[in-house]
């Protein structure tokens, strides 16, 4: 029996405080397409990054056609026969197609580029893949579809074997992915693995010969596509968790006024007519897949982008919208999704993080900051959400992930926030930290906050929501009660497909 | 307990370094004269740095000041030629306005950086050929002498000077004492009020801090109307050193020398870390190497080279130190 293309063998992962991988093993036939699903966060990108090299795992072996590998760096990789293809595409947007696809390999003679040699190579890549496209633009000027099918042809350029695709048709169009899956199947058919991560259910039957379900930093199952029926694959995915993970929800009073009201909120080609509200004390689920619209949407609400169109009412009054400023002031809290990038500033402290959006409530005569008041106010937040950390002088970038998550909470709790958007309150952190989150989500709601609540992690969707809204491009597909907010018909609305 | 130990051996390191100088300088160099003649050297470099410090916390970088010096020294002399005053009246009337051009430039430096997100290395380069030029078309590329001699004190009077002569202590001069005021209300700025930890969160993070609400147009604008106000008080202290204002003072070394204090005093490029303090000291050691050198006769071009190495070294030892601290 010859070797699988590719095994990998129990391979482990640990980040400062999350197991993110644990023995984790897979294999890959050479002419076979392996769909490779969960949820985001289950380690599916850990796993792709420790093949391409980008990360080191700390356990486990890689076998490639039976021999041991060890693949330190990207371009190890590369050699080995490693081909990625990101979902954030690693072209030169100012040079042309062939000289995209000979990036970093150019043909030379007499130590210049041969223009003819680069022209010829990238004919006969896109040709093997069956693929017409313009030679002399810059690829920025290409579609996304098309940009997309150089980053392919890249990788078959350096004769890559295994070639892994992260969400690759999260952009596309029908049309457009259907001729994506042509190529797929070309790449197939010349004897390439390849290892195709996804969301959709509905593309899973036209593409995969094997799917794998990824679960917390394992594999929970593999199975032939035809015997794994959608159904039993979300299952998998969302597994059969402690419903005590979530706290039990406050039942709302009927009575409960509108605090938060949303109305035909738009912005040109991102936002459509996005219509609806929160009560006092009730959380609100907004589920769809990545891109499908749902950070924007609270992005708009919180004032951070400018809407086209619309209008937001707090308690009846009305909000100057595509201000943040403002926002604050009128009692809009928003949590974002990147910690790092958006929510705090790593190179200060826990107490500077945590006064930054109310410094003006610590200044004394109009001048100067009351440094006392404000690191009374931080032990206070310290206390209240049992922030792990050694002082209030603490930089935020040593803080783990939930801890990193509970500053950006105090940050605008220390407000009279009347609005809570969250968005991914709970990505990248470990168990633990979660359900203290959610307590404290419980606990905003119960004093009388309305919550807006984006997220992926479905089970969290629907442990946690008085009511769940699916988005899916830019609109507001559906809308369930707790009741009857089921994982299948969640998915279903947010993929688009029939239930 | 570590950090203590590292303090008690980079004093330990500076006190070997001044006997060495001192002793092969024959004892000139710890004269109290000679450290005065230390700071009033650096005084106009540091107080470009201070202002250049506030921008550079916010990521960016003023390249106009050296021109903005030469011309607010002019528009100053200019000033207080046409104008019928003497006294405190007139120190202070043209001083206010050295200083309103400068902030004026400085705002002008901020516009296109705040409303299109130019790159200031440029808007900045665009402003020091523009006020280099305003500056020779203004004084005719001449030097403009002051008529009045009230400026003197302000450039080279000293401070209390009896009270020093009474207890034989070196006098103090006059600017030093401009440098250690800007000094202090930069530090009180930049430490203790909204606007300076406005100021490190910009640096540190933009988009975190357009989300906690602050207004990044308005804070990025006054860091340069300060940078701006800054290289007016030194254009200004120059005009009453030499009474007169020159389109070429500060066209120098100024520039260059005064981002390297807030550099070597440990002030991020990259924004989000810096302090005034460490600007001074930054300055200082750069005063003191020169200083050093003269003492010790070392050539002149030679000095250029030395001080360039330590330039380097200090924020290689930076960086290492830096990362030892990010492993550990």
């Amino acid at each position: 029996m010859t070797p699988p293309l590719l095994e990998m063998r129990s391979v482990g992962k640990r980040f400062p405080g999350v197991q993110a991988l644990s023995d984790v093993s897979l294999t890959l036939a050479a002419g076979e397409v392996l769909v490779l699903v969960g949820e985001n966060g289950a380690g599916k990108s850990t796993l792709m990054k420790i093949l391409a090299g980008a990360l080191q795992a700390d356990a486990g072996e890689i076998f490639i056609g039976g021999a041991r590998v060890k693949i330190a760096t990207p371009q190890e990789a590369q050699h080995l026969g490693i081909g990625m293809i990101y979902q954030e595409f690693t072209l030169v947007p100012q040079l042309t197609v062939p000289a995209n696809i000979s990036l970093g390999r150019e043909p030379t003679r007499g130590g210049l580029i041969d223009a003819a040699a680069v022209g010829a190579r990238a004919k006969q890549v896109l040709g093997e893949l069956g693929l017409e496209l313009p030679f002399d633009v810059p690829v920025s000027k290409l579609s996304v579809a098309q940009q997309q099918s150089v980053e392919i042809a890249k990788a078959l350029a350096t004769s890559a074997r295994i070639i892994v695709m992260d969400e690759p048709t999260a952009a596309l169009s029908d049309r457009e992915i259907e001729r994506l899956f042509a190529v797929v199947r070309r790449l197939r058919a010349s004897g390439a693995g390849i290892i195709y991560i996804s969301h959709r259910m509905d593309e899973l039957p036209r593409i995969a010969d094997r799917v794998t379900v990824m679960r917390d930093g394992k594999i929970v199952e593999t199975r032939l596509a035809k015997d794994f029926p959608p159904g039993e694959i979300v299952e998998a995915m969302v597994g059969r968790r402690l419903s005590a993970q979530f706290p039990k929800l406050p039942a709302l009073p009927a009575d409960a006024a509108i605090r938060l009201d949303v109305k035909g909120l738009s912005r040109a080609g991102i936002i459509n007519d996005v219509s609806f509200s929160v009560r006092a004390g009730e959380i609100v689920g907004l589920a769809g897949l990545v891109g499908a619209g749902r950070t924007e949407i609270v992005r708009a609400i919180a004032g951070a982008d400018s809407p086209s169109r619309g209008e937001i009412r707090i308690d009846g009054q009305a909000v100057r919208s595509g201000r943040i400023g403002e926002a604050i002031a009128d009692g809009i809290a928003f949590i974002t999704e990147d910690r790092k990038a958006q929510g705090l500033v790593l190179g200060m402290t826990v107490r500077e993080n945590v006064t930054l959006a109310h410094l003006a409530e610590f200044v004394d005569r109009d001048l100067l900051v009351d440094v006392a008041r404000e690191r009374a106010a931080t032990v206070r937040m310290i206390d209240e959400l049992q922030i792990r950390t050694p002082s209030t002088e603490q930089l935020a970038r040593n803080l783990s992930g939930g801890t990193q998550q509970k500053v950006v909470l105090a940050k605008w709790l220390l407000g009279e926030a009347r609005v809570f958007l969250f968005d991914e309150p709970t990505r990248g952190i470990d168990v633990g930290a979660k359900s203290e989150i959610y307590k404290l989500i419980v606990e905003l709601a119960a004093r009388g906050a309305a919550i807006v609540m984006v997220s992926s992690d479905l089970p969290e969707v629907l442990g946690m929501a008085h009511r769940v809204l699916v988005v899916r491009g830019g609109r507001i597909v559906a809308k369930f009660d707790r009741a009857d907010a089921t994982p299948d018909r969640v998915i279903a609305a947010a993929t688009g497909a029939a239930a | 307990m570590w950090y203590w130990l590292r303090i008690a051996a980079a004093v330990a390191f500076v006190l070997v370094l001044v006997a060495i100088v001192d002793i092969a300088s024959h004892g000139s160099f710890l004269q109290a004269s000679n450290l005065v003649r230390v700071l009033r050297q650096i005084t106009y470099n540091c107080i470009l740095g201070v202002g250049q410090t506030f921008v550079i916390i916010t990521a960016g970088i003023d390249l106009s000041v050296g021109s903005l010096v030469a011309l607010t020294g002019v528009v100053a002399a200019l000033f207080a030629n046409a104008v019928h005053l003497s006294g405190f009246p007139l120190i202070a009337a043209t001083l206010i306005v050295a200083v309103a051009v400068g902030s004026i430039a400085g705002w002008v430096n901020a516009l296109p950086v705040v409303k299109l997100n130019l790159p200031p290395f440029i808007t900045t380069l665009a402003m020091l050929e523009m006020a280099l030029g305003a500056a020779f078309i203004l004084s005719h590329g001449r030097p403009v002498a002051l008529q009045s001699s009230d400026f003197q004190n302000t450039g080279i009077g000293s401070f209390l000077g009896g009270v020093t002569r009474a207890l034989h202590l070196p006098s103090i001069p006059v600017p030093v004492i401009w440098m250690l005021v800007v000094i202090v209300a930069a530090s009180v700025l930049l430490n203790r009020t909204r606007f300076g930890r406005y100021v490190f969160a910009i640096g540190g993070n933009e988009e975190a801090a357009r989300l906690a609400g602050i207004n990044v147009a308005r804070v990025k604008t006054a860091v340069y109307m300060i940078s701006g106000a800054c290289a007016a008080i030194v254009g200004f202290l120059y005009m009453a050193l030499f009474s007169s204002g020159s389109p070429q003072t500060g066209t120098g070394d100024e520039l260059l020398e005064s981002i390297a204090a807030v550099v070597v005093g440990g002030t991020s490029l990259a924004g989000g870390r810096g302090s005034i303090i460490g600007t001074f000291f930054g300055a200082l050691l750069i005063g003191v190497l020169y200083n050093a050198m003269n003492l010790l006769n070392v050539d002149s071009y030679l000095q250029k080279v030395l001080l360039g190495a330590v330039i380097l070294l200090a924020v290689v030892l930076d960086e290492l130190r830096k990362r030892y601290f990010a492993r550990s």
